[in-house]
C-alpha cells in the first residue's frame, strides 16, 4: 500500500523526459507506452472495462487497431503477427468474456513460445472480488498459460508494467504476457515516462553459453561418424538459420527440423532430411535414432518428434542440448553436453570453436552419408496420384508450384497440418505459421490476417480442413473490412480426419463423431462475406484455381473448397507411445 | 527421497500462487510449505518439502527459476542444514493424564501455553521426525486439536541465502 501522500508527490513531480507535462489518463499512459515500444498494429476487441483506452485509440494514428470478430482471433493474429515479423504481437481485450475467449490464443502463444502483450480490462479495483458484471479472475484463470502476467491496481505502476511486459515477452524464452488494468486506473491520472530498459533482479536469461560445455560440444561433434543435428522452434525464434546453415555445411551432417523449426535450414539443402517424429520422415527418425551424436537445438524433444523416451534412449548416443531454458534440457530425455544460452550466441561460440579446431581432421561420414540415402530411397513421403479424387498431399504440391514455393503458409491442426509440413518445402524461417505445441484447431484463418497485416503484399494461403476453418470462420468478416486476401486451401474430406485416421488405425474403424455432416456450402458462403468462392473436385481443377487465385484474383480473399479424397491418411506413422523407428509407411504396413 | 527447497521471491501478490500452480500443474507434490517476509520487506523467504525423484528435484528447481519472481532458489537437501517445524496440540488433561502429559511434553522440551480444567495446550518445536515423535508417543484419543506449520530451513554454517 502507499500512502496518499506519496502518490500525491509522485504525481506532481514532473517525469524527467518531459519536464513540461502534465499527469495524463491511464488510457493514454498505456496508449503513449505502445507508441514507445514502436507497435505499429494492434488486434483487439473493445467492450465496457477498456472504453477509455479506446477512446485514446481513437485519438492517435500511431499504431493501427485490427477490429477482429471473437478474441480468441485477437490474440492469433498478434501471434503470427509476432511470427512472422520477429515483433511483439500486441492484443487488447476487455475484461470476463474478452478474456476467457483470448485465453485458447493465449496458452496457443505460450506452448509455441511466442512473444505477445496482451492488454485486458478489469473491472474497477473497488469491484473486484464483488463478482461485478464482466468480471473475471483474470490473472489467476491466465496465469498457467503465460510467461507472466500483472495487475495493475495503481495508475503510478502503469507505465513500468507495460514496459516490464514487452521487456519480459521478447527476452529470453520469449512467451506472453499479459497486463490486465482495471477501469478506474485507466481514468487516474499521473506523470508519464516509459521505463526504458527495465531490469529485474528476479529475471536475469542466460544469454552466453558456457564456453567449457561448449569445447566439450565441439570435441564429441568432431568425433563424431554418425552426427545429427534436429532443430526446432528455437532456432527461428533466435533468428538463427543463417548460423544453422553455416554448422550444418561445416559438420557436413544430416538436418532435420521439427515441425516448429520448419524454414531453419533451407528445405532444398542436401543435407536436410526432412521434418522428425509422428508424421516425420522415415530418414529423418531413423537418422535420429541411430546417430552416434545427436546436436538438438532450440528444441525439446516433445513426445510428439522422438516417440516413447524409453525406446528412443534404447540406442547409445551422446546428446548436446542447446536452449535458452535450463527446464527444457533433460526433461524427457537425459542429455550428455548441456548448453544454456541463447541459440544465435551458442551457435557462432560453436562455430568459432570448430574453426579454430580446423587442423584435426574430422572422421569421415561418408559411411553414415551413405546409409542416410538408403533410408531415403524408401520414398516415405511418395503416395498414389488418383486422376479421379484429388489427393490431399497432391493439392499442397501443387499450392508450393504455384506460390513457387515461396508464400506465407498458415494451417489449422490435423491432417492438411501434416500434409502442409509434408509437401511444401520451406526455403525461409518464418514462413510457416502454426499451432505447433498446443494444437489449436482454428488458429489458421487468424494467423493469415496477421501474416497479412505484418506482410501487405505477400502471398499467404491457409491450409485447413472443413473442421478446423469453421472453429473461426466468422473472421472472414475481418478480411473483409481491412481487406485482407490469403487464399484458402480447405482440403475437405468430410471428416475430422486425424481423428478418423486414429480411429481406423486404434478404435477398430469405429468413427466415433468424425464424421462433419451437414457442412455449409463455403462457396457461398464465402460470397456472403463478400469474397470469392470456388468448389474444386476434379484433379485437372487443381493447379488452375490455385493459379487464378493467386493471379487474376490475387486481390481477393479466394475460399478454395477443395473435395478430397475421403479416407487418405498421413503416412508415415508413429502411433502414439510407439518408438520412433517403430513406423507405419503406409496402409500395407497396418 | 524427502528434499527441502528454500525459495526467496518477490513479496508480490500473486507470487505464492505461481509457486503453488507450477506444483499442481506439473504433478510435483508438496508436503509442507511455509513463507513469510524476509528482514527486507520486499522478499519473501518460502520453504518447500517435497519428494522425488533426482530428475523430479531437478525439474522442480529448474521451473522454480524460471518463475519471473523467484529470485534464488536451493535445494537446502544437497549441503548441511537445520530445519524447524512448530506445532501446537491440544490434549485432553484430566485426572491421572493431567500429569502424564505435563511429564511428555518436558520430555520433548514442549510447553505448556494454555490450560483449561480439562485440557492442555502444548507448543513443540524440532524437526518433522520429533514432532512425530510426540504425536506417536500420545493416546490417540487424548489429541484433541494439531495443528503444524510445517518445515523452516535454513543452511547450517556460513552458507546464507540472500540477493
Amino acid at each position: 500500500m502507499k500512502s496518499a501522500s506519496a502518490e500525491t508527490a509522485r504525481a506532481e513531480q514532473p517525469s524527467s523526459n518531459s519536464p513540461l507535462e502534465g499527469p495524463i489518463t491511464g488510457a493514454e499512459i498505456v496508449v503513449r507506452c505502445l507508441q514507445a515500444e514502436g507497435v505499429k498494429h494492434v488486434f483487439g476487441y473493445p467492450g465496457g472495462a477498456v472504453l477509455y483506452i479506446y477512446d485514446e485509440i481513437f485519438k492517435q494514428d500511431a499504431f493501427q487497431h485490427i477490429l477482429v470478430r471473437h478474441e480468441q482471433a485477437a490474440v492469433h493474429a498478434a501471434d503470427a503477427y509476432s511470427r512472422c515479423s520477429q515483433q511483439v504481437g500486441v492484443a487488447l481485450v476487455t475484461s470476463g468474456p474478452g478474456v476467457t475467449n483470448a485465453v485458447t490464443g493465449i496458452a496457443t502463444a505460450y506452448m509455441d513460445s511466442i512473444p505477445l502483450v496482451i492488454l485486458t480490462g478489469q473491472v474497477p479495483t473497488h469491484a473486484i472480488g464483488q463478482d461485478a458484471f464482466q468480471e473475471c479472475d483474470t490473472v489467476g484463470i491466465t496465469r498457467p498459460c503465460v510467461k507472466h502476467n500483472f495487475l495493475v491496481k495503481d495508475v503510478h505502476d502503469l507505465a513500468a508494467a507495460i514496459s516490464k511486459a514487452f521487456y519480459i515477452a521478447r527476452s529470453g524464452r520469449p512467451g506472453p504476457v499479459l497486463v490486465d488494468i482495471p477501469k478506474d486506473v485507466t481514468v487516474a491520472r499521473c506523470a508519464f515516462e516509459y521505463p526504458r530498459n527495465p531490469s529485474l533482479r528476479s529475471y536475469n536469461p542466460v544469454i552466453k553459453g558456457h564456453m567449457g560445455q561448449i569445447k566439450k560440444a565441439v570435441q564429441l561433434l568432431l568425433s563424431a561418424e554418425r552426427p545429427m543435428i534436429y532443430t526446432g522452434g528455437g532456432v527461428i525464434l533466435a533468428d538463427a538459420s543463417d548460423l544453422l546453415a553455416r554448422l550444418v555445411e561445416r559438420l557436413n551432417a544430416p538436418c532435420t527440423n521439427t515441425l516448429m523449426g520448419l524454414g531453419g535450414l533451407r528445405a532444398s539443402d542436401r543435407r536436410f532430411v526432412g521434418m522428425p517424429g509422428m508424421h516425420g520422415t522415415y530418414e529423418a527418425n531413423m537418422a535420429m535414432q541411430h546417430c552416434d551424436v545427436l546436436l538438438a537445438v532450440g528444441t525439446r524433444f516433445d513426445d510428439r518428434v522422438i516417440g516413447n523416451p524409453k525406446h528412443f534412449a534404447q540406442n547409445p548416443r551422446k546428446i548436446i542440448h542447446v536452449d535458452i531454458d535450463p527446464s527444457s534440457i533433460s526433461k524427457r530425455v537425459k542429455v550428455d553436453v548441456p548448453i544454456v544460452g541463447d541459440v544465435k550466441e551458442v551457435l557462432n561460440e560453436l562455430l568459432t570453436q570448430l574453426e579454430a579446431n580446423q587442423p584435426a581432421p574430422a572422421p569421415s561420414t561418408q559411411a553414415w552419408w551413405h546409409q542416410i540415402q538408403q533410408w531415403r530411397s524408401r520414398e516415405c513421403l511418395k503416395y498414389e496420384f488418383n486422376d479421379k479424387v484429388i489427393k490431399p498431399q497432391y493439392v499442397v504440391q501443387a499450392l508450393w508450384k504455384v506460390t513457387g514455393g515461396d508464400a506465407f503458409v498458415t494451417s489449422d491442426v490435423g491432417q492438411h497440418q501434416m500434409w502442409a509440413a509434408q509437401y511444401y518445402p520451406f526455403e525461409k524461417p518464418r514462413r510457416w505459421i502454426n499451432s505447433g505445441g498446443l494444437g489449436t484447431m482454428g488458429v489458421g484463418l487468424p494467423y493469415a490476417m496477421g501474416v497479412q497485416i505484418a506482410h501487405p503484399g505477400a502471398q499467404v494461403a491457409v491450409v485447413t480442413g472443413e473442421g478446423s476453418i469453421q472453429m473461426c470462420i466468422q473472421e472472414l468478416s475481418t478480411c473483409k473490412q481491412y481487406r485482407l486476401t490469403p487464399k484458402i486451401i480447405n482440403l475437405n474430406n468430410r471428416y475430422l480426419g486425424m481423428v478418423r485416421q486414429w480411429q481406423q488405425i486404434d478404435y477398430g474403424g469405429r468413427y466415433s463423431e468424425s464424421y462433419v455432416d451437414a457442412l455449409p456450402d463455403f462457396v457461398k458462403l464465402a460470397e456472403s462475406y463478400g469474397h470469392v468462392g470456388l468448389r474444386i473436385e476434379r484433379p485437372d481443377d487443381v493447379e488452375p484455381a490455385l493459379r487464378e487465385a493467386f493471379t487474376q484474383l490475387k486481390d481477393r480473399l479466394v475460399f478454395m473448397d477443395f473435395i478430397t479424397d475421403q479416407t487418405e491418411n498421413v503416412w508415415p506413422m508413429v502411433k502414439a507411445g510407439r518408438g520412433l523407428t517403430e513406423m507405419l509407411l503406409g496402409s500395407e504396413d497396418l | 527421497m524427502r528434499h527441502i527447497v528454500s525459495v526467496l521471491l518477490e513479496n508480490e501478490p500473486g507470487a505464492l500462487s505461481r509457486v503453488v500452480g507450477l506444483f499442481s500443474a506439473r504433478g510435483y507434490n508438496i508436503e509442507t510449505l511455509t513463507v513469510a517476509p524476509t528482514e527486507d520487506p520486499s522478499l519473501s523467504r518460502m520453504t518447500i518439502v517435497t519428494a522425488g525423484s533426482d530428475d523430479v528435484i531437478e525439474q522442480i528447481t529448474k521451473h522454480l527459476n524460471r518463475l519471473i519472481e523467484v529470485v534464488k532458489v536451493v535445494d537446502l537437501t544437497e549441503g548441511e542444514f537445520t530445519e524447524r517445524e512448530l506445532m501446537l496440540i491440544k490434549v485432553r488433561a484430566t485426572g491421572r493424564e493431567r500429569d502424564e502429559m505435563k511429564r511428555m511434553a518436558d520430555i520433548f522440551r514442549g510447553r505448556i501455553i494454555d490450560v483449561t480444567e480439562r485440557t492442555y495446550t502444548i507448543e513443540l518445536t524440532g524437526n518433522t521426525s520429533k514432532i512425530d515423535a510426540f504425536i506417536r508417543a500420545l493416546d490417540r484419543a487424548s489429541i484433541l486439536e494439531t495443528v503444524r506449520t510445517g518445515s523452516s530451513g535454513i543452511g547450517r554454517g556460513e552458507r546464507v541465502l540472500r540477493v
